[in-house]
């Protein structure tokens, strides 16, 4: 899906990164608390919902190579921060639809869920480096 | 629809089953206690990553029909007790936030 | 662990605790000079996730602390060290969900206790020393297995 459907199905405008709207975001993951962004996304190319517009969510965005960012529930980051991911080619997106209305509406129309990477208390945690 | 309804068609797992009959208005997405506070509906299906002991007096509050754990995350034993005693309806979603989030949608809004 | 393997760059970056506006910038400067120096993509990525922990971690913690990059042939590591009030209990801040981090940190999307366990989860090694009142120390590997990376340009298989 387009940056630009995504935008047009949740009502979205471009705060950064309105050039890149002919970007392809593959999956989608929403949550508020970035610790789970960073444990669980693992491939590339994907939207962030998120309802969190800290200077942190786009550095979030930059190291693990998200598509974009949506903003949601009207929440918009200060100016220095779309100002940073404007500069980095990070696109924001901001709605003032909730989070659960932007994940329904998307998901209806097809964008499909992030991978999940297993937790590391799904496994049997090795302490040791592997050879 | 009845929360036991929702739970049934989503496959949600019942942690603290207190009131399965009660109607589920529409979802909440939302990690945030101070967030949901201020804008979450009565009858609202919470789904979240938090799993704080105060998001059971959030819920209670706010007279949400449930908290729904997402991606499998399971709340500690006090989170469960206390929600009993409060009679909140706590529940488990094995898929991430924006999937279930997206498959109530379109069960309750077809 | 520390084969002989020549050391190709070192670089050290200082994180200031409390600035929660910067909080990143030296993840994202150490995936920077990673990229520059033409290291594998995904080892790129699990540096730059384990680098933006342990660089959270510090910022919510502590009074601030350095960041040393080191990159070899065959890895890359990334050592943490702040003068911050130790991990009394190192053994149960690896389990996943223990955190002690204040409301505003968890308001602020961090503190849900998965700071440690996504540190182990990215890196292929990882060693904690902390002596509570003195500060604590990080040292994280990052195996470098160019034999699986794919199209990155160069390194043949082993």
């Amino acid at each position: 899906m387009k940056l630009r459907e995504v935008a047009e199905l949740v009502e979205a405008r471009f705060l950064a990164g309105g050039d890149l709207a002919e970007r392809e975001v593959s999956t989608a993951f929403a949550a508020d608390l970035l610790s789970d962004v960073l444990a669980m996304v693992r491939e590339e190319g994907v939207l962030l919902i998120t309802g969190t517009v800290t200077s942190q969510v786009v550095r979030v965005a930059e190291v693990m190579s998200l598509a974009a960012v949506l903003f949601v529930r009207g929440k918009l980051p200060a100016k220095p921060i779309v100002d940073y991911a404007a500069q980095a080619g990070i696109p924001l997106l901001a709605t003032s639809r909730t989070m659960y209305e932007a994940c329904g509406l998307l998901w209806t129309r097809g964008l499909p869920p992030a991978k999940r990477k297993p937790l590391p208390f799904e496994h049997e945690r090795s302490s040791s480096p592997p050879t | 629809m009845k929360l036991a309804e929702v739970a049934e068609e989503l496959g949600f797992e019942f942690l603290v089953r207190a009131r399965p009959e009660v109607e589920v208005t529409d979802g909440y997405v939302s990690d945030l206690l101070s967030d949901v506070l201020a804008h979450a509906e009565p009858g609202e299906l919470w789904l979240t990553h938090q799993r704080h002991l105060n998001v059971v007096a959030v819920a209670k509050l706010r007279e949400l029909s449930g908290v729904v754990f997402v991606r499998g995350l399971r709340p500690g034993p006090e989170v469960v007790r206390k929600a009993r005693e409060e009679g909140v309806n706590l529940l488990v979603s094995p898929a991430e936030a924006f999937h279930t989030a997206g498959r109530l949608h379109k069960l309750l809004f077809p | 662990m520390s084969g002989p393997a020549p050391l190709q760059h070192r670089a050290v970056f200082l994180v200031v605790g409390l600035d929660l506006e910067r909080a990143g910038a030296v993840s994202t400067e150490v995936q920077r000079v990673l990229r520059r120096l033409g290291i594998e993509p995904e080892v790129v990525r699990r540096a730059g996730i384990v680098c933006f922990e342990g660089e959270m971690n510090m910022v919510l913690y502590t009074p601030g602390g350095r960041v040393i990059l080191l990159v070899y042939d065959d890895r890359v590591e990334l050592i943490f060290s702040d003068q911050g009030p130790g991990i009394p209990d190192v053994e149960l801040a690896r389990q996943p969900g223990y955190s002690t981090a204040p409301v505003w940190a968890r308001e602020m999307g961090f503190g849900a206790g998965m700071g440690l366990p996504n540190m182990e989860a990215n890196a292929d090694h990882l060693e904690i020393r902390s002596r509570p009142g003195e500060g604590t120390v990080i040292r994280a590997v990052i195996r470098r297995r160019r034999d699986e990376v794919s199209g990155g340009g160069g390194g043949a298989g082993v």
